[in-house]
Order: structure tokens, then sequence, then C-alpha cells
């Protein structure tokens, strides 16, 4: 499953690269440096999605007591870690040209940064406490009272006047944005997600092993008797 | 095509430095996670194996 994933990230990749830089118009305001929003809004999005999801199957693991769920957790988590700082590292090469800033204490990039704090909150937590149990226990309630930022970052454009501009794509509505250049940010938003599938099953697969070790499917494994 | 030449294509308006510092940073943090999670599993088996022998 793993190869299929990671093929499609690719192909999707190569097509939104493709399309981000060879389709997309130049734009009339911000001249070339808007292309950054190819890579920076999809890596926003799944800064989010990821941290749903996460929350989501640590919830799961703590309701349940399903190891599997709170395994998926702490797989998702790094590359949850990793979308955020690209988030806000593209956003900041976006600022500089744009706003005259690398960084600004705006309610949008401030709640972003936290949601980063988030992330490595919960590893730091997970991986601070020796019996895995009781690690995915309280891992899964700070991600769970986390998920009360994400709709923060979602409505901050709303809620207050920021300097990050409000959203361009809304359910609901028709975007306001050439049709050429929402294409590229879906195909890199697509890549993106078989990406996040792919590395985030890798993940889970060494965890598993990892906390397996002594059991027996692990020893008969084909990779581990030979 | 938006590009006159290869050039103008690299130079992107002024703006090179920021756009492909973000491209490339990203193209660098998905492949050393890549890495890092590769290496993680052949730790993993290499731990197991260990562990089977005795």
């Amino acid at each position: 499953m793993i190869p299929w994933f990671a093929g499609l990230a690719t192909l999707f990749a190569l097509a939104g690269l493709y399309v981000s830089f060879a389709i997309a118009p130049t734009d009339f305001q911000q001249g070339e440096a808007y292309r950054i929003i190819f890579v920076h809004v999809p890596a926003a999005w799944m800064s989010m999605f990821i941290y749903i999801i996460m929350a989501a199957w640590a919830g799961l693991g703590l309701a349940l007591n399903a190891r599997l769920s709170a395994m998926m957790a702490q797989a998702l988590a790094p590359t949850g870690a990793i979308f955020t700082l690209l988030a806000l590292v593209t956003g900041s090469l976006w600022g500089k040209p744009m706003w005259g800033a690398w960084w600004v204490w705006d309610a949008r990039l401030t709640s972003e940064l936290i949601l980063l704090f988030l992330y490595i909150g919960f590893m730091a937590l997970q991986s601070s406490i020796d019996d895995p149990r009781r690690a995915d226990r309280a891992g899964a309630l700070l991600a769970l009272v986390g998920v009360v930022n994400v709709p923060i970052i979602y409505f901050s454009v709303k809620w207050w006047n920021t300097l990050h501009q409000g959203s361009t794509i809304n359910m609901g509505a028709a975007p306001k944005m050439v049709a050429t250049m929402l294409i590229g940010m879906l195909f890199l938003a697509l890549a993106f997600w078989m990406y996040t599938i792919a590395v985030s099953l890798m993940r889970v697969r060494c965890i598993m092993l990892e906390r397996e070790r002594h059991a027996e499917w692990v020893q008969a494994l084909s990779g581990v008797k030979s | 095509m938006q590009w006159a030449s290869w050039t103008a294509f690299f130079h992107m308006g002024g703006y090179a430095f920021y756009v492909w510092f973000s491209f490339g940073f990203t193209a660098l943090c998905l492949a050393l996670e890549v890495l890092s999670v590769r290496k993680r599993r052949q730790q993993a088996l290499h731990l197991s194996r260990l562990l089977a022998q005795d």
C-alpha cells in the first residue's frame, strides 16, 4: 500500500509543480512571488487536517483503549509538525517581499505557531513517559485539548483584523482566483495528502516494530529471521 | 508557457530567492523525513534481529 501512495504523491507533485510554474499566469499585483502560495496554502491546510486526524486517532485510542489508534496518532505528529513548520517558513518567505516583514504577531500567524508548539509538546510528552500506554493517554489528552486551536486558526482571519489575508477559497462560494492557480494548489494539496498517508504508514510500522519487539509475529518476520 | 527563457524562469521576476527557497526548503524537509523514517525502520529491524538471536 505504501508504494501506491508514494507513487501517487510523486505524480500529483509533478502535475502540481508543472501547473504552478508552467501554466499558472503571473499575478498582476504580486508578480512571481505569489507562486509561493502553491506550497504555502497546501502545507497550511495539511497542518490543520493532520492535527484533527491525529487528535481523532488519539481520542479513539483513549476511548476504546485501542493501541493501534494511539500508534497512528503518534505516527502522524512529526509529519504534522513538519507541515506546520513549512507553512510558517514559506509564509514568512512570502511576507518579507509582500508585507516587508518576516514575521508579525498577527492572529493567524500566532495561532499557527501555537499549533507547532502543540505538535512538539505532544511528541515531547509521549517520549518523556516510559510506559507506552501511559504515554498514549497523556498524549491523547494534550492532543484533544489542543483541538480548540484549529478553529481559532481557521477563523482567525474573520474574527480579528489580521494582516494575513482572508481565505480565497471558501466552501459554498466560487473561488476568487484563476482556475489554473486553483488547480495547481489542489494538485499539490493532493500530493501532500498522499505523502502524509505513505510516510505515516511507514512510521506506524516502525512504531509497531519497536513496541512489539518481543512479540512472536515480529520474531517471525522474514526481515528479522534472516 | 509563461516564460521567455530559462533565465527568466530562474529569475522569477526578481523574487528568485523567496520562491526557490520556499520550494527547496519544502523538498528538503520532506526528503529528510523519508530518510529518517527509513533509518528508523532499519534500526527497529536490526534490534528485533538481535533479540531473535538470543
